[in-house]
């Protein structure tokens, strides 16, 4: 055991804060200029991560990434949170489409994708879920059928982000109905500019509208816009979903550990940390805090020691998201109704909270996983 | 960064718990326990492997090991509950080594590594007269009274056995007199180790209890089904893992923490015996609860862990005690400008 980093992720850490100390960029253009300008303010920020051999450390070098390990690269996310700089704008591109097709990309397709992923030329979003295909994604009906060299799609997705200012979606589509339910999906490369793709915002309960809705209506998409092959969009889809909870887990960590910064701030403002009840909750999120950080951390070296997660992975995620609204509800209790109002970032960070246990994997199918998979619990039949 | 163990540690964790596989079943817990009796062929066992001195310097005859390695053998000793006076003598140890005299060292560390002494520790708080595990077999306690200790031997602490209800430790009352030796050292960094010990064995008591109700409602069927099968089940052994890992990182980070990077041990031992004492608490209780009514009965040793969860969670303070030290410790470095 040892909790201490090497020379070289400590050389590693140092040049990237050094970067980060030159090319932090400036404060965002803010509220009322629109969010478009906000959006590109944070492309601009991913094309000067580029240019800097930044965007995506973890790639491998023949992909423009620098083959980083993956504790340097859990510390370029740390660094980037702690820096208090915004995710790069195609974050899904970087973290999933792009590894995605690394392992099942054709030659050509790695070929033309990755590149533009990378200096954010081109956006990406994630076309998984549904309204009736959520938990159990699975059970999801958009269709593609052939026609010809092309595919004919047509469906509804929701929950996603960014499409309106993304190129290409990553979408599962069914395409044989006859199949068993996991086994007639495919996964496809879907271009967003074209009139049979609608994307319709959905406003969420801050109020604001992080996700959109797709409707598709006969879009086409050519055949070698598969990826994986016909009829294994599943497998492939969950190599998406597995990088979906990899590397977020250490910007989650982060940005909870300056949240709790602040509440004990909050806390020492008011007086708050004499009062037994506050100091008892405080001292609790702070333990929680530092077990998230210990299992993420956990998670990475087990991998790199026997080639896979321990089950802490299905841990920390889970843990996070409770611990962030245990968090935020303690902030906004000591405040009092102040942080209810709209000016106040807890006002915000309280109702963003709640869907932390919904998002990336609910808390109930974390713990159906942990149950099923870690434990080796028989899982309950269902219909379907 | 590397949380795993290494190859030695990993060997002393294996060879620990294929030795108390056999030597400490469950039968045999629960005998020693029923006649409320130290399992002395297990004890004079372990003292010829050289267990009590595991973390003892090898100046006093111990193994010079660390903190890490002492964890492991507590872990292993809470899974099986083995009635031992392993921990109470390694605890009592860690703070005559760190805030002994030479002669107090002198006098006590050989006998404690080879195991011919035990000792064992308490803490007297306000004027109640303490309770401390492993007292009544004792040849020396240490006695923790605000930030300094003293020193008594067997007689001078007039010991009255007494039953708890985890007849798996002897406990004793000590009379608080002003007999005893001073240790004139701070014993904060001994009194630290002693936490982290009884909460690495509150996390192999908690590794334990799930692994026995996973195993039970696997097997157990209701409704023409495994009861495991249910998410009211499944999902509070998920819970129960949860809290076990929590607890796990938390001690894991103590223990090497008192061996590398000692300035920081105050504030992971409280963390380490909170999260250990409320986990070890809430899995053995959950445990008791899935197995239904045969948790609640004698025969299915749950409730060994049960006891030992509540009485080692209580000992040198619990969950909520240890948070209010690490919230004091955490707003001591806000007033000093730091974050927490």
């Amino acid at each position: 055991m040892d909790l201490t980093f090497s020379e070289r992720e400590s050389a590693f850490r140092d040049e990237l804060c050094s970067w980060l100390e030159q090319n932090k960029p400036g404060a965002p253009p803010g509220e009322g200029v629109g969010e478009d300008a906000n959006y590109a303010w944070r492309r601009e920020w991913q094309r000067r991560l580029y240019e800097g051999g930044w965007a995506a450390p973890s790639w491998p070098v023949e992909y423009g990434g620098r083959g980083s390990s993956l504790s340097e690269s859990a510390i370029y996310f740390e660094e980037l949170s702690r820096a208090r700089v915004p995710l790069p704008a195609n974050v899904l591109g970087l973290l999933l489409g792009g590894p995605t097709l690394m392992v099942w990309g054709t030659p050509e397709q790695k070929e033309r994708y990755l590149t533009p992923i990378l200096s954010a030329e081109e956006i990406w979003c994630q076309g998984f879920s549904e309204p009736d295909a959520g938990s159990d994604l699975a059970a999801l009906k958009t269709k593609a059928v052939k026609d010809g060299n092309q595919w004919v799609v047509s469906g509804q997705k929701v929950w996603t982000s960014g499409a309106h200012y993304s190129k290409w979606c990553m979408l599962v589509a069914r395409t044989d109905p006859g199949a068993p339910k996991h086994k007639g999906l495919t996964y496809f490369l879907m271009d967003m500019e074209q009139d049979a793709v609608q994307v319709r915002p959905l406003r969420q309960i801050t109020g604001e509208a992080e996700f959109n809705e797709l409707f598709i209506d006969e879009a086409r998409i050519p055949d070698e816009n598969v990826v994986g092959g016909v009829g294994n969009g599943w497998k492939v889809a969950l190599t998406t979903l597995m990088n979906e909870r990899a590397g977020l887990g250490f910007v989650f960590q982060v940005r909870l550990r300056q949240m709790l910064d602040d509440v004990f701030a909050a806390a020492a403002e008011r007086g708050l940390l004499e009062n037994h009840l506050y100091a008892d909750k405080l001292a609790d999120l702070h333990i929680r805090c530092e077990s998230i950080r210990l299992l993420a951390w956990k998670g990475l070296t087990d991998i790199e020691r026997y080639g896979q997660p321990g089950p802490e992975g299905s841990l920390v995620k889970w843990l996070w998201s409770d611990t962030n609204q245990h968090l935020t509800q303690l902030a906004a209790q000591m405040i009092g109704p102040q942080a209810l109002a709209c000016e106040n970032p807890w006002s915000y960070e309280l109702l963003r909270a709640r869907g932390n246990t919904i998002e990336g994997g609910t808390t109930e199918v974390l713990k159906n996983i942990v149950a099923e998979r870690v434990l080796g619990l028989p899982r309950l039949k269902v219909a379907g | 960064m590397d949380f795993g163990l290494s190859a030695d540690q990993q060997e002393i964790q294996r060879t620990a718990r294929e030795l108390l596989s056999e030597r400490a079943k469950p039968e045999r817990v629960r005998e020693h326990a029923e006649g409320a009796k130290t399992d002395m062929v297990l004890w004079r066992e372990l003292c010829e492997l050289g267990w009590p001195g595991i973390a003892v310097s090898e100046s006093y005859g111990g193994q010079g090991l660390g903190t890490v390695e002492c964890s492991i053998l507590c872990e292993e000793l809470g899974r099986t509950v083995a009635p031992v006076p392993f921990a109470s003598s390694v605890m009592a140890s860690a703070v005559i080594e760190r805030a002994g005299s030479d002669a107090q060292r002198e006098r006590w560390l050989p006998g404690l590594a080879s195991g011919e002494v035990i000792g064992a520790i308490g803490r007297a708080e306000d004027s109640r007269t303490p309770l401390v595990i492993g007292a009544p077999e004792a040849q020396v306690i240490v006695l923790l009274q605000e930030d300094h200790a003293r020193l008594l031997t067997a007689s001078e602490a007039g010991v009255k056995a007494i039953p708890t209800i985890d007849p798996t430790r002897s406990v004793g009352f000590v009379s608080v007199g002003t007999t005893g030796e001073e240790l004139d050292g701070d014993i904060g960094g001994g009194s630290d180790r002693a936490l982290i010990a009884l909460a690495a064995g509150l996390v192999g008591v908690c590794g334990r209890a799930l692994q026995m109700t996973v195993a039970y409602v696997k097997d157990r069927r209701q409704f023409g089904v495994p009861v495991g099968s249910f998410q009211a089940v499944s999902h509070r052994c998920a819970q129960m893992l949860l809290e076990t890992e929590k607890a796990r990182s938390t001690v894991a980070l103590a223990a090497w923490t008192a061996d590398a990077e000692p300035g920081q041990l105050a504030e992971t031992a409280a963390m380490a015996k909170a999260a250990a004492s409320e986990a070890a608490i809430d899995v053995t209780a959950s445990a008791i609860q899935a197995h239904g009514g045969i948790g609640f009965t004698w025969e299915a040793d749950i409730h060994w862990l049960y006891k030992r969860a509540q009485l080692d969670g209580a000992f040198l303070g619990g969950a909520a005690h240890h948070r209010a030290r690490l919230a004091s410790i955490l707003a001591g470095r806000l007033s000093a400008g730091l974050t927490v």
